[in-house]
Formats: C-alpha cells, sequence, structure tokens
C-alpha cells in the first residue's frame, strides 16, 4: 500500500478552503496549518499564467525528516505515510530543518505538528478533510498500488511533476499541469 | 436636529466588560455548555453529534450540517450530500463559519444611546424589555406622528424574514435589501425586459453540462458562489472552453483558452461586436431566433456598423479575437453561457449591457437548453395563516418622482434617499431597522448615507458583530449567530427545488437572541401579535414542513428534503411553444417595455469617463475566503486573508517608486483619501490603467479586534455614483484614485 495525493492545478482556485477544513478537522490552532495555498504567476501583461497549488507535507519516501528524528517520534505508518508521534517528540525542529518542503511547524504544546493524509478519516473509509471539502475537486487520494484508485487513475492520465525532485526525497504529493 | 445628535460610538466604550475578552470568554463558556441530547436521532456513528443548518456567511445558504464533539463545543461544519447548492462541499467561509460563533467580539447585550450631563454619547447596556421599550415607545411616535410608511428596513440576512413581516403588518412596504440595487438589480431588469423573468439566486446557469462559457467582470473562484464554482471545475474537466473579459488577470481567467484583457468600462462594445458576429457571420441558432424572439431585423439593422473594427478601437481587443471567440461561442452553442455575473453596478448604463448578454444567449439560443440555462423549479411553502397585511399609504417608491419604475424590488439607496427630507416629499423616512448589513460600507457615497442617518429619528441595528453601522445606531440588538438558533425554512429555486433547515446546534451565546423572537416581541409590543401566529418557530416550522409532507422532527434528521419539480422538463422541448411573460409574449431582442418607459429599446455602447493622467480606476472584487465586509473579524477567515492589498502593475509600480509590500494611502477623484493606509502588491495581473482591491476591508471599529485598520475600504473611495436611469442601480466603477504617501 502507498498513500499519495494528487492535486490538479488546472482546478485549483486557490480558495483556502482545504486549509480551513484541515484546521477544524484536526483542531489545528488558528495561525498554523498542515496545507496551504502557493500562487505562481509567470509572464508580463497580457502574456500571462498562473498556478493555485494546495500544499502539505509530501509523505516522501525517502523522508530526510524520519532520518533525522532523535528520538524516532518521526516515523513511517501504513501506506508509508509520515507521522508523528507526539509523546515521542521532544520539539527539538532537527525535522523542520530537514524538510524541503517547509511542510511542519512546532505546535503552541511544544510538538511539531504536520500533515497526516487524515488517516483516523482513510481508516474509516473517508477522504482527507481537504480532499472531501475542496468545492473544485481537485484532490485525487488513494493508493498508488490499486491501479484502479482515484489517484492511480488520474496519474496515468495526466501529466504532472513533484515539487523539489532534485532533494531526492520521492515525494507523494503529485501536483497535475 | 444638530448633526452630531449621532455620534459614531465604538461598542467597546460601553462598559468594562468587553475588555478582557480572549480566554476568559472561552473558559467560561467551556463551564456553561450542555451537550445537547448527545444520544439524540442524529448521532452519528463517531464521536460527533450533528445538527442541521444552513450557512449564514454569504447568500448562496449552503445546507450542511454543524458537528460538535464530545466537549459539547463546534468542531466543524460539513456540507449536505443533498444540498444542490453545496453538494456536501462548503466553501472556506462556510467551513470557517464556526468562527461567527467563536469571535469574542461578537455583541452581547442589547444598548441604548444616551447622552450624559456632559453631553457625551455613549450606549448603555440594557435588558431585552428596556431596549424593546424604548423602541416602542419611538416607533409608536414615528407611526402616529407620520404613519407607519416612515419606517423602513434594510435587510441581508435571514432574520430579515421576520423583521420584513413586522414591517408589512404595520404597513410599511419599504423593505430593502442592498442585494438589489448595490449589486444584482440591473441583471434582474436586463433579463427581465428580455425573456420576461429574471435570474434570482442560485442563477440557474447549466455549467455542469455547457462547453462554452463566457464570463464578463465575473470571477467565479474569487467569489465563491459554491455551486457555480463547482460546476465551472466539472466544465474545466471535460474540456469546456472558457471565455473571460477582464482588465485584471484573474483565477478564472488563468484557467481560460481565451482572455480578454479589456479596457475597463467599454464591455458593452465588445458585446455588441459579439452580436454582430453572430448576425452577420449568420451563426445565430435560426430555428430558436425565429420561433422565439421578436425584433431581429430591427437588431439586425442596429448592430450593423458596430463590428469587431469598430469595437477594437474602443475596447482594444484585437478583431480577429473578437470573431475567433464568438464563433467558439457559436460552436458550442445552445451548450453557452454568456454568464450573466452577479455584481453588476458598474457603469449606471448596466442593465443595458445585461439587456446584451441577454439577447446574446437568446441569439445562441441558450435560455432554456441544455449547458445554457435550465428552467429552475423552487417549492411553495404556505406560511402560518394570519390576517392579510395592511396597505401601505405610500412607499419610498413615492419619493423618487416617477424614477427607477422598472425596478422589481425596493432600492437601498432609493429608501437612504427618501430618508433625507426634501422639499419635493411630503414625508421622509424616520426610522430604520437594519438586520445584518453593514450599510456604512454597502452603500456608495458615504455622506450620503450619513446624512440620512442624522435626518433619522430611531435606528435599531441588528447584528452578531459590531460592525460600523452600530456606532450610529440608538439601540443595538444583539443576534445569535446561524449556528445558534433556528430561522425560517431555506427555500431555494435549483434543478431540483429544494427545502432546508437550520436548527441550533448551540445556546445563544451572552444575552444574543434570534431575529424572529425579536421581531415577534416587537410585533406583539405594538398590537400586531396576530401577525406572527406561533409561539415559537418550532411551531412555525413544524405546520409549514407538515404542509409539503415532512416535519421538524424529520428535518431535524435530514436537514434537506428534496420535493419533486413542478415541472417535468429542465429545458425546452425541440420546438415547444412557449409563451415569455413580455409584452410580445416574445424574447424581446427589441424591447418594447424599456421603449414604453422612454429608453433605448436596444443597447448602444456610450464612453464613460476615464482616469485623468497620474489616476487610476477603481476596481474592487471579491476574495474567496471572505464575504463582504461580514467575515472581516472571523478569527477563521482572518487567518487566511486578514488585510487587502492594492493592486498595481509593475509598471506604474516603476513610475510611483511603489515596492511590494510598501504602504499607501489612496485618494479619489473627489479629494477622498482613504482612512488607513494599504499594502501595495505589485502584479502583472493588473491593468496599467486600474487598480485592483478586494472589498469589505479597513475597518474602523476597534472593537473589530482582528479587522479594525486592515488594509483599505473601497467603500469609503466610491464617492461618484452613476445612476442606472433604467432602475436605480448605483454604479460603482467610475472612479479614479492616486497614491499618496502620508495621509497629511
Amino acid at each position: 500500500m502507498r498513500y499519495a495525493m494528487a492535486v490538479d492545478t488546472k482546478k485549483c482556485v486557490g480558495c483556502s478552503d482545504c486549509v480551513v477544513a484541515c484546521q477544524t478537522e484536526n483542531n489545528v490552532p488558528i495561525g498554523y496549518c498542515r496545507d496551504w495555498i502557493v500562487e505562481v504567476t509567470d509572464g508580463t501583461y497580457p502574456q500571462l499564467e498562473l498556478e493555485h497549488r494546495s500544499e502539505r507535507c509530501n509523505h516522501c519516501e525517502n523522508s530526510p525528516c524520519v532520518r533525522c528524528c532523535p528520538t524516532g517520534a518521526s516515523h513511517y505508518s501504513d501506506g508509508g505515510t509520515v507521522m508523528v508521534t507526539k509523546n515521542k517528540c521532544i520539539g527539538c525542529g532537527a525535522c523542520i530543518a530537514s524538510c524541503p518542503y517547509d511542510a511542519r511547524y512546532t505546535h503552541p504544546e511544544g510538538y511539531v505538528d504536520k500533515c497526516t493524509f487524515c488517516l483516523h478519516r482513510v481508516k474509516k473509509g473517508q477522504q482527507p478533510a481537504c480532499v472531501a471539502v475542496c468545492p473544485t475537486k481537485c484532490m485525487y487520494f488513494g493508493d498508488l498500488d490499486d491501479p484502479n484508485s482515484d489517484v492511480s487513475r488520474v496519474i496515468k492520465k495526466r501529466k504532472y511533476k513533484t515539487l523539489i525532485p532534485e532533494a531526492g526525497t520521492n515525494p507523494q504529493l503529485y501536483f497535475l499541469i | 436636529m444638530g448633526k452630531n445628535r449621532r455620534d459614531f460610538i465604538k461598542i467597546s466604550a460601553l462598559g468594562a466588560a468587553g475588555l478582557v475578552a480572549g480566554t476568559r470568554y472561552l473558559m467560561a463558556q467551556n463551564q456553561i455548555v450542555i451537550p445537547e441530547n448527545p444520544k439524540g436521532p442524529w448521532r452519528m456513528p463517531h464521536d460527533l453529534v450533528r445538527t442541521p443548518t444552513y450557512c449564514e456567511v454569504c447568500f448562496w445558504k449552503c445546507a450542511g450540517w454543524t458537528y460538535k464533539n464530545d466537549a459539547g463545543q463546534i468542531q466543524k461544519i460539513i456540507g449536505n450530500d443533498d444540498d444542490p447548492n453545496s453538494n456536501g462541499r462548503f466553501c472556506p467561509r462556510g467551513t470557517g463559519g464556526v468562527g461567527m460563533y467563536y469571535d469574542e467580539d461578537r455583541l452581547q447585550t442589547p444598548r441604548i444611546r444616551v447622552t450624559g450631563d456632559d453631553g457625551k454619547q455613549t450606549f448603555k447596556k440594557a435588558t431585552w424589555d428596556e431596549a424593546f421599550d424604548f423602541i416602542q415607545k419611538k416607533l409608536e411616535k414615528v407611526i402616529e406622528e407620520h404613519g407607519p410608511e416612515c419606517i423602513a428596513l434594510f435587510t441581508h440576512g435571514s432574520g430579515g424574514t421576520y423583521f420584513g413581516n413586522l414591517l408589512k403588518s404595520l404597513g410599511s412596504q419599504n423593505i430593502t435589501a442592498p442585494s438589489y440595487a448595490q449589486c444584482r438589480g440591473p441583471r434582474e431588469v436586463g433579463f427581465i425586459a428580455t425573456f420576461g423573468e429574471g435570474l434570482s439566486s442560485p442563477e440557474p446557469t447549466d455549467i455542469r453540462d455547457s462547453k462554452c462559457m463566457v464570463l464578463i467582470g465575473s470571477h467565479i473562484g474569487e467569489n465563491m458562489h459554491n455551486g457555480h464554482v463547482q460546476e465551472m471545475s466539472d466544465a474545466i474537466d471535460k474540456g469546456a472552453t472558457i471565455i473571460t473579459v477582464d482588465p485584471r488577470f484573474s483565477t478564472a481567467a488563468s484557467k481560460s483558452k481565451y482572455w480578454l484583457p479589456i479596457k475597463p468600462s467599454t464591455d458593452l462594445a465588445l458585446l455588441m461586436a459579439w452580436i454582430h458576429v453572430l448576425i452577420y457571420e449568420e451563426r445565430y441558432d435560426k430555428k430558436y431566433v425565429e420561433q422565439y424572439t421578436f425584433g431581429f431585423e430591427q437588431l439586425k439593422e442596429h448592430v450593423k456598423h458596430m463590428t469587431p473594427e469598430w469595437a477594437y478601437g474602443i475596447t482594444t481587443i484585437k478583431p480577429q479575437v473578437i470573431r475567433e471567440t464568438a464563433r467558439e461561442m457559436s460552436y458550442a452553442s445552445p451548450a453557452t453561457i454568456v454568464h450573466p455575473g452577479r455584481h453588476v453596478t458598474w457603469y449606471g448604463d448596466d442593465t443595458q449591457r445585461l439587456r446584451a448578454v441577454a439577447i446574446l444567449n437568446a441569439l445562441l439560443g441558450s435560455w432554456g437548453r441544455r449547458g445554457g440555462f435550465y428552467i429552475p423549479d423552487k417549492a411553495k411553502v404556505p406560511g402560518v395563516p394570519h390576517p392579510p397585511y395592511p396597505k401601505p399609504r405610500r412607499t419610498w417608491r413615492d419619493a423618487m418622482g416617477g424614477k427607477y419604475e422598472l425596478a422589481d424590488l425596493a432600492l437601498a439607496n432609493g429608501v437612504c434617499d427618501a430618508t433625507i427630507p426634501s422639499a419635493t416629499m411630503d414625508c421622509s423616512i424616520k426610522a430604520w431597522i437594519v438586520n445584518g448589513t453593514n450599510l456604512i460600507e454597502t452603500l456608495p457615497n458615504r455622506p450620503n448615507t450619513m446624512e440620512a442617518i442624522n435626518a433619522l429619528d430611531l435606528m435599531v441595528v441588528v447584528d452578531t458583530m459590531p460592525m460600523e453601522i452600530t456606532g450610529y445606531a440608538d439601540v443595538v440588538l444583539p443576534e445569535c449567530t446561524y449556528l445558534e438558533r433556528y430561522d425560517s425554512l431555506r427555500v431555494t429555486q435549483h434543478r431540483e427545488p429544494t427545502i432546508s433547515l437550520r436548527m441550533p446546534a448551540m445556546k445563544p451565546k451572552y444575552d444574543s437572541k434570534p431575529a424572529w423572537w425579536m421581531a415577534k416581541n416587537l410585533a406583539e409590543r405594538l398590537g400586531k401579535g396576530e401577525y406572527f401566529p406561533f409561539d415559537s418557530i418550532e411551531e412555525e416550522l413544524d405546520y409549514q414542513l407538515k404542509k409539503v409532507g415532512s416535519s421538524l422532527d424529520e428535518m431535524q434528521r435530514i436537514g434537506v428534503k428534496k420535493l419533486p419539480r413542478a415541472y417535468d422538463d429542465l429545458y425546452y422541448k425541440d420546438g415547444e411553444e412557449i409563451e415569455f411573460n413580455t409584452n410580445t409574449g416574445k424574447i424581446e431582442l427589441y424591447s418594447t417595455s424599456l421603449e414604453e418607459y422612454g429608453f433605448d429599446p436596444m443597447p448602444k455602447y456610450t464612453a464613460h469617463p476615464e482616469p485623468p493622467a497620474g489616476y487610476y480606476r477603481l476596481i474592487y472584487g471579491r476574495a474567496p475566503m471572505h464575504t463582504f465586509s461580514r467575515t472581516a473579524n472571523n478569527p477563521n477567515l482572518t487567518d487566511l486573508m486578514d488585510e487587502n492589498t492594492v493592486w498595481v502593475n509593475p509598471k506604474v509600480a516603476k513610475e510611483w517608486g511603489l515596492k511590494n509590500g510598501q504602504e499607501v494611502y489612496l485618494q479619489n477623484q473627489d479629494n477622498v483619501i482613504s482612512t488607513f493606509p494599504i499594502k501595495v502588491r505589485v502584479t502583472e495581473r493588473i491593468r496599467w490603467d486600474s487598480v485592483y482591491m478586494v472589498h469589505g476591508f479597513g475597518h474602523a471599529n476597534k472593537k473589530l479586534s482582528r479587522a479594525f485598520g486592515r488594509g483599505a475600504s473601497d467603500s469609503e473611495l466610491i464617492t461618484n455614483v452613476m445612476m442606472d436611469p433604467i432602475m436605480g442601480g448605483t454604479g460603482m466603477r467610475g472612479n479614479f484614485i492616486t497614491f499618496r504617501f502620508n495621509k497629511a
């Protein structure tokens, strides 16, 4: 099993619904976030291009955060998701420094927090909160090992990119372009 | 009456209670929360309890579920899968609606304006009885001295229904929402003049099945009209062609096959040129036009000279692009939507511009066709019987001197004008009830609004938040949020008619109350209790629901109920005989009703003033995470966006030496300077002759702790209003601004 997510940049309007849905689902304190929107403008008026991306932890197969965690709090879990065990985390911030995607933050209670792909929902057969709420249905989540999953199918059909592939982390967040 | 009778009062000055807000209230709230019936029939298989609601953060009113956690706190709000407005997916504002409940700056108790011995005006805390006593006495006096017609209601929210009933029971029809003359009014009138019916809300655009959609200044995706955003995304998936006309590279423009970066204020010329191409290249739907329309030959003659070459000189859009886009519309027709948009009060000739939009749709045969406009249906839900409302002796219209007769709803600005005493009126409006609309930010021409407010004998403001308008009130009534109350049923038009229920997830915080309760109490005090023939709203809702084959109990469990359509078909059948509700019974390309009233029967382009050197046209719009100024203090939504910026083209920035993030003041053509500075966003996404800002920021009430002084208000810079002579809409895009580096 290999959980992954694809985000269709052709459909995303950058509304941040994924951000607030994640906050209310996962009790992320106001002022912090596990996912966020990036907007990139290219060109000169009127030859322009605009890309919206909903970004979060890439749940890398080769995760520098897991490798550098001194206590084993950061670890691989079901479907290759990268998770943090709250009570093992000492808040040293090594993982934050090592993440090329800046996907982690220190929770005001002292531990490091990040996207979990909403495993608590996925285990109940639900979609992650961001995927379930998105008004443009621009996000696809599922098991890459299952050729019939939403994410496998859309990745087969469409052109995609990953972010900072040169970091060698083998990210599992795909952006359809 | 002294000019300063109504000094602005910040709710914060009202007493010590508001000062320690924050954590203290959160704690207090933990103690008083009573988990409501966790074993109720809507208990979910996981740890949360859910209650149905429909959203009040914007007018789309999506239906959903409020989920509570084990501590009895609101955890999240999620869409209801059976709701056609949301399809189970809320937008960021609906999802962040929890912040409306938790906002610690909320209004807490009724307040009455008092003048101290030192002449200083303050708000005094009051009980509901004291507040009602005060309002009752004032209203009785207005009714006795001037008549009940001198009471007006401004409303933008569900609670307004009951205040509307209160006014009607007293004998006043001065009930108005700024969403008409400051927003969609010209569109309704333009479409009524053409098709004999308006669009209402949600607009019955069949985007889901559209093959070509044209957006003119409409920024779907930034305006988060939920169902339309969803369907546009579906249309993108299916490879629909999108054509966006906008001087700004909007989000929608970035998703479009064609972006036409038009010179602002020239849209009507482009529309007429498109009409020209469709007619003279014979690309219109001939059968449809012949069967259903009136005035084709006149139109053909009228647009003869309106060639793409003619329009090029006006719009800066190249002739071949105009032709190519017209052809795209024709290839996809009738599954083409020339989208009517929503906020269309721009240049004062807006009804005519929307007439041109309607005519284009008629030529493409998309009205009543799959992928164009479907035939919506809406449930009929009877109310609890009550005596007929008295007929008012006069309305705001009498103050208009026969102008704007084609307005099909009351004009907020008209009611405002009818409040300012003048020699031509025998009586001006003396009392306002303002429910859920911050007129200070909503109405253009603020000095005019202030003059009206100063002429009032009574202003009652009903709101959840200390918006600017509360500072000018005589009485402030704290409404509880939509998460703490029942309201009238949501009965919306859509492909399938639905009804949906809002019920409280929490007890009202502080001393806040639902609007229905306030209106009913006031009605009883004023001897009109017979118009509110129910003890509680639950009783009224249950009565209504049983009339349509449901019940309050059922709706508490399902939230949304679909009802059967009265008409079988979503679209006209091929060749079906149809009588349109116009003078000729046809779709009027040539409008006989406009002609009757002395207006152009077919749209004509007229040039509008352009910014003088050193000035830029002020264009304003929406951000997906905010609804006007209503959400500007919402803790969850300010976390996503806490201020607006002024978008400036890099060429302009270079000329002025402006840097990204630099703060500037904006000054308009009438020398009005923004109260607060605003940060510059240097971006290629805006034309060099315009600036852009998101509406709803720059709040001046300190009690809005997160919104105060964040960004600038576009509204205060809109002092030039271009009135629509047909229906009284307030065109607001004829204001020009320049930059100032300091205020003095």
